[in-house]
């Protein structure tokens, strides 16, 4: 199947692969920021579990284990980011800020041991026959599992947020996290889960990069994915399922935008790099449109310092 | 003594040091050397190249110099901090190894008159100012041949980073050589826009891949693309460094930047108080481009071949861009047996005839 020269198919392959590290940290954030903490220090959250990955993938041989190292790095991280905005009151965006930059710096440390080797590889999950389906078969059957855990995860989050007690508690601390105390919950307890399941997925999404993705370990190699995972929890407005479409969008442009020029056309790479961007400033346009009262996607406590004594 | 009276002291302090000890130990204190890099010197490529050339500066001239480094330089308005303060931290020789630095040394190298700058691959000199570069284009036209007796879909697919001289020679010279041996092949262009963005480059393979090219060459600087070529089992070629890790397959060959000799050279006039601005551009004769061992998943005549080219170009007797030549557009460029000379060349902004892909305006 092809359209002007470009296989379909073979686009929506790439364009999943693509689109995972920023999938898995967008959904990490996205639960994160539905609990009231606005971290963003994904961009050094997955840089360090990029590192973290790669190295516990070369050390231990599994890149199995690898990815658990890289989702314990970008927990770690994010834990001390949880400490330093919940324990000790510190302001949310500066720290996060701080993390990235943090995260950059020590990831280049740990990693000029690890320049120039080279991971074991992630092998494909054998779906037997399915892989052979036509059409299909190419575009949803041939992926590592890390594809399909980044997709199971938006089910289980989507159901977690929605029907699950649990998720009750989540959002009601992120909705007001003074009513959730005085109804006796642990707002600074189930904010931190919160920011470790976050910080967790977003060392995932690193991990993916180097050891999938690209597959080897270089300084500074998210290259701004984190920010993008931001962009697209605004561009989704808080909504799990518009996570899925936006990071297939984000991911979509970058690859089509190389798969183009490959097919030899002539369209000003500038102008689709932006598109993303401009189509979320546009998203965010028509959300504080439709509510007089401004943004009301976003959790009402988002970013907010809660402390017990008020 | 509050904060501000002692940073002051300590300015005027320092300030009387550098002017008083520093200028009475001239004569004995070693040559300080900087180089700045635009990736990290572990990118196995393009930087590691030019630490390599900075590491061969030290073992010629042991403790007559200190060296020292910056890496990771975006271009931009970070670079001329970085040579500012290079240039205040007392170097007397610097290395901007950069083609987007070129704005920022003409910038600073005003503001330090006394201070040599070098830059790679510009085009902008002044009394102070030398540029250097090599004729990769002699290594592409070698790998280019290469890669044309190699591709069975005919397909070659070229990784740009940015649509300026130097590039767009190494494509039109691969494409013109792949073409002599192959008529059928076709090359497919991808620009990633950056020089060093694993991820990108990955991606940037994968699509040229998706596109059928089983030969890929890259003008970027990381080995994102040789992995994805691994992956996918087709060729590859070192780009700046062997990149020998990924050798005998998918890595076929190299185009190796030596640039140890002329930093060696530069150093040394600086020693002797010889040096002058000029404008360097060396090739495979002199050995700033070399070609990486050709491994053994290239048949013994296509080797042969390859070598032989090497050599021709080597000794003068074969220029890479020798007419009849048209444009990508048909008009003429050079007639039968002409040359294109340095002029040229250094303003090269058009394919070939037989490329398809666009050149970006």
């Amino acid at each position: 199947m092809t359209l002007g020269g470009i296989d379909l198919v073979a686009l929506m392959a790439m364009l999943m692969v693509a689109s995972t590290p920023i999938l898995l940290a967008a959904t990490g954030e996205l639960i994160a920021e539905k609990a009231g903490v606005l971290n963003l220090g994904v961009e050094g959250m997955m840089i360090m579990g990029a590192i973290g990955g790669f190295a516990g993938a070369v050390m231990t041989g599994s890149p199995a284990l690898g990815f658990l190292a890289g989702a314990g790095a970008g927990a770690a991280m994010a834990l001390v980011f949880g400490f330093l905005t919940q324990v000790l009151l510190s302001n949310q965006v500066a720290t996060g800020l701080a993390l990235t930059l943090f995260g950059m710096g020590l990831s280049a440390l740990i990693g000029k041991g690890f320049e120039g080797v080279r991971p074991p590889a992630t092998g494909k999950l054998d779906l037997g026959g399915l892989a052979d389906l036509p059409v299909l078969g190419p575009v949803l059957f041939r992926h590592d599992w890390v594809v399909y855990l980044s997709l199971a995860l938006i089910v289980a989050v989507w159901l977690f947020l929605h029907l699950s007690r649990a998720g009750l508690i989540l959002r009601a601390v992120g909705e007001n996290h003074d009513a959730a105390h005085a109804l006796g919950y642990r707002v600074v307890m189930v904010r931190l889960a919160a920011l470790a399941f976050g910080g967790a997925l977003a060392g995932l999404g690193g991990a993916y990069l180097s050891l999938v993705r690209v597959p080897q370990w270089t300084e500074g190699m998210t290259a701004g994915a984190g920010w993008i995972a931001l962009a697209i929890v605004v561009f989704a407005s808080w909504r799990i399922e518009r996570v899925l479409l936006g990071a297939y969008l984000f991911g979509g442009v970058t690859v089509l935008q190389l798969r183009l020029q490959a097919a030899g056309y002539a369209i000003p790479v500038q102008l689709l790099s932006m598109a993303p961007y401009v189509i979320t400033i546009l998203v965010l346009v028509i959300i504080s449109a439709r509510h007089r009262r401004g943004a009301q996607a976003a959790p009402a406590a988002l970013g907010r310092i809660f402390h017990a004594s008020r | 003594m509050n904060r501000r009276s002692f940073m002051t002291t300590t300015a005027i302090t320092a300030a009387a040091l550098s002017l008083g000890l520093g200028r009475a130990a001239w004569a004995a204190d070693p040559l300080k050397v900087a180089f700045m890099y635009v990736g990290p010197v572990g990118d196995m490529g393009w930087s590691f190249q030019h630490d390599q050339g900075r590491q061969a500066v030290e073992a010629a001239f042991g403790d007559k110099v200190i060296t020292s480094y910056v890496e990771n330089v975006p271009e931009g308005p970070d670079a001329e901090r970085v040579l500012t303060q290079m240039a205040l931290a007392g170097n007397q020789l610097i290395f901007a190894t950069s083609f987007g630095y070129m704005d920022a040394v003409m910038n600073v190298a005003a503001k330090f008159p006394n201070v040599r700058f070098e830059h790679a691959t510009g085009y902008k000199r002044a009394d102070n100012v030398s540029t250097y570069d090599a004729r990769f284009y002699e290594g592409r036209a070698v790998i280019g041949t290469i890669a044309g007796r190699m591709t069975k879909t005919n397909k070659i697919g070229y990784i740009g980073s940015f649509p300026i001289p130097e590039v767009v020679q190494g494509i039109n010279s691969a494409f013109i050589h792949a073409r002599k041996v192959n008529p059928a092949v076709e090359m497919k262009v991808v620009w990633a826009y950056t020089w060093f963005d694993p991820a990108k480059e990955a991606d940037a393979a994968a699509a040229l891949i998706a596109e059928g090219v089983d030969v890929l060459m890259q003008h970027t600087d990381s080995t994102a693309p040789q992995a994805k070529a691994q992956e996918a089992g087709i060729y590859t070629f070192g780009q700046a460094s062997d990149m020998g890790a990924f050798a005998p397959a998918p890595r076929i060959s190299s185009i190796i930047d030596n640039w140890g000799p002329y930093y060696v050279a530069r150093v040394g006039a600086m020693l002797d108080g010889s040096w002058a601005s000029n404008g360097s551009w060396e090739g495979i004769g002199a050995g700033a481009v070399g070609i990486g061992e050709i491994s053994d998943a290239v048949p013994a005549e296509v080797k042969a071949e390859a070598l032989a080219l090497a050599a021709a170009i080597g000794a003068g007797t074969y220029h890479p861009f020798t007419g009849p030549l048209n444009k990508a557009d048909g008009s003429a460029w050079l007639a039968a047996g002409q040359v294109a000379d340095d002029g040229m060349l250094s303003g090269l902004n058009f394919f070939v005839e037989g490329i398809t892909a666009q050149m970006p305006q």
